[in-house]
């Protein structure tokens, strides 16, 4: 309860005092490419095999032959965009990017780097915090949709493969009944993912206190705390999802 | 100048600094000395700002530092170089980029003329060309100049040094000694170096506090710290046993 309470505090002093426009920019665009270049290949290994495996599970699950089989797709498309490229992205972009943002800024604690900044005048936590979050905004949706593309092109490859359905068939069922707003809604679950996984992860490294044993825990419990908020927030917007139709 | 008066600090129910009071004159090394664990970098910290004290104050040339607000505050801020136990260098940027930091955060001055202080600096500590070097290229020493050409690159008028030669062989240790010395003396700052080693004390203290358990015991100088007759600092000084040797030869 008292971290959480210092979470806040912590994201107050985030937005409050920045520094120039220019330098954070620079910031922002660092930052964007490395959040982007160190997660790019993992997300779409990890979405291309979902896609494939939904694709084959949900073929195998469909044995009424009353059911068309475009609906394989159609499932694959909705489950990919609703929940899977949005939360399987949120699990494997904590493991990577939330863990490194919490190593770095750890080292950078232990090894007096923030204080250095402080004493500089330096509103460290804006500083250092601030570009990360916003580049996490910036790069975690496009990650998602990307995500999506990959898993639903994944599902598409393994359909052919494993000849469970035609490619006929899986074109014609992912542009079956699509509604437009799962798309955005995707796009909300992105934004907030992307703030709990970038916040919490700084928060985790930025209080890191002891040696480099304390900056593996840092990173390890930035993980582990966001997925779980990640988890709990993708219930609560379902919940919401459901009370909104 | 730097004037600290009655400066108290506590962690929870642990008090680590009790009522500690001294003035850090221009132009001058000033030290702080005394064991491991006696609040040493907690007072640098709390001059600083880095830790707020629980009570006292800290004067720079008679401005309120302690109960300044954030914009003066960054004023005197920008006045201040430090350097930190371990440099303290951003490691994912070159030794150029480290010294040149303070610049680009605090002043105006045109990129040129950046280049040209950076260079001076890195000259005044011996290191000229590693300019494009990584911080995890250099070795301590090398790392320790580095901080101490980001400390003085913007015409600091106050410089901290938290154990600037510890992890450092003697001779090395003491080339940092004389290059803070002769750089305080040169751009006649403030400086304050807190240390637990009596080399250095012996070098280049010219104002010593020194520091027991959180409390202030003796201040003097290099000149007049062998004749001191409180307990707690005969045993700093004399656990060496170089220095045992030396008081022993000298007595017979
Ligand atoms: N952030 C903190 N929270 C709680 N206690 C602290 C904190 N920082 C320092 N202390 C405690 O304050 C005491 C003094 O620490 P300090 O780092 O000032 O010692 P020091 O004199 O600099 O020692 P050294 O020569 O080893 O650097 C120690 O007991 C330490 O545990
Ligand atoms: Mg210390």
């Amino acid at each position: 309860m008292k971290s959480i309470g210092k979470y806040f505090i912590f994201l107050g002093i985030t937005f409050s005092n920045p520094g120039s426009f220019s330098t954070y920019f620079k910031l922002f665009i660092n930052e964007c490419v490395h959040i982007g270049l160190s997660s790019i290949v993992i997300v779409s290994i990890v979405s291309a095999f979902i896609g494939a495996v939904t694709t084959i599970q949900t073929a195998y699950n469909l044995v009424s032959p009353l059911i068309p089989r475009y609906v394989i797709a159609q499932v694959v498309r909705d489950m990919t965009i609703l929940e899977l490229a949005p939360s399987i992205t949120a699990i494997v972009f904590a493991g990577k990017v939330g863990s490194n943002i919490a190593s770095e800024l750890g080292t950078m604690r232990i090894t007096e780097q923030i204080d250095a900044l402080e004493v500089m005048g330096i509103n460290s936590a804006s500083y250092l915090v601030l570009p990360k979050i916003i580049a996490t905004f910036f790069m975690y949706p496009l990650l998602v949709i990307l995500a999506a593309f990959l898993s639903i092109f994944g599902g598409y490859w393994a359909g052919i493969v494993s000849g469970v359905i035609t490619p006929q068939e899986y074109i014609y069922g992912i542009q079956f009944e699509l509604i437009e707003f799962t798309v955005t809604f995707a796009m909300i679950k992105s934004f907030v993912f992307a703030f709990l996984i970038s916040s919490i992860s700084s928060f985790k490294g930025y209080y890191t206190v002891g040696g480099a044993l304390e900056v593996g825990k840092a990173s390890t419990s930035a993980v582990t705390n966001s997925v779980i908020a990640v988890l709990i927030a993708d219930y609560l917007l379902a919940q919401l999802l459901l009370n909104l139709n | 100048m730097i004037r600290i008066e009655n400066i108290s600090k506590s962690f929870g129910d642990k008090v680590i600094l009790s009522n500690i009071s001294g003035e850090f004159k221009r132009g001058m090394t000033n030290m702080i000395i005394g064991a491991s664990g006696t609040g040493k970098s907690v007072l640098l910290k709390c001059m600083v700002g880095l830790f707020e004290p629980d009570e006292g104050y800290v004067y720079y040339n008679d401005r309120d530092f302690t109960h300044a607000d954030r914009s003066k505050r960054i004023v005197i801020r920008r006045e201040i170089g430090m350097l930190f136990q371990g440099g303290a260098l951003f490691d994912s940027i070159n030794v150029e980029e480290n010294v040149k930091f303070p610049l680009d955060q605090l002043s105006d001055m045109p990129e040129d003329e950046k280049l040209d202080r950076i260079n001076i600096v890195l000259e005044r500590v011996d290191l000229a060309g590693v300019n494009k070097k990584m911080p995890s290229e250099l070795s301590g020493g090398m790392k320790k100049r580095v901080g101490i050409a980001r400390a003085i690159v913007n015409n600091s008028k106050y410089l901290f040094c938290d154990e600037p030669n510890s992890g450092l062989d003697p001779i090395t240790s003491i080339r940092i000694d004389n290059l803070i010395q002769e750089i305080t003396e040169e751009y006649n700052i403030t400086t304050i170096v807190v240390s637990h080693d009596m080399n250095s004390v012996m070098e280049i203290g010219e104002y010593v506090m020194f520091m027991y358990e959180g409390r202030k015991i003796w201040e003097g100088s290099k000149n007049n710290i062998m004749e001191a007759v409180e307990e707690e600092l005969n045993d700093f000084i004399f656990a060496n046993k170089m220095m045992q040797i030396v008081k022993e030869k000298s007595s017979l």
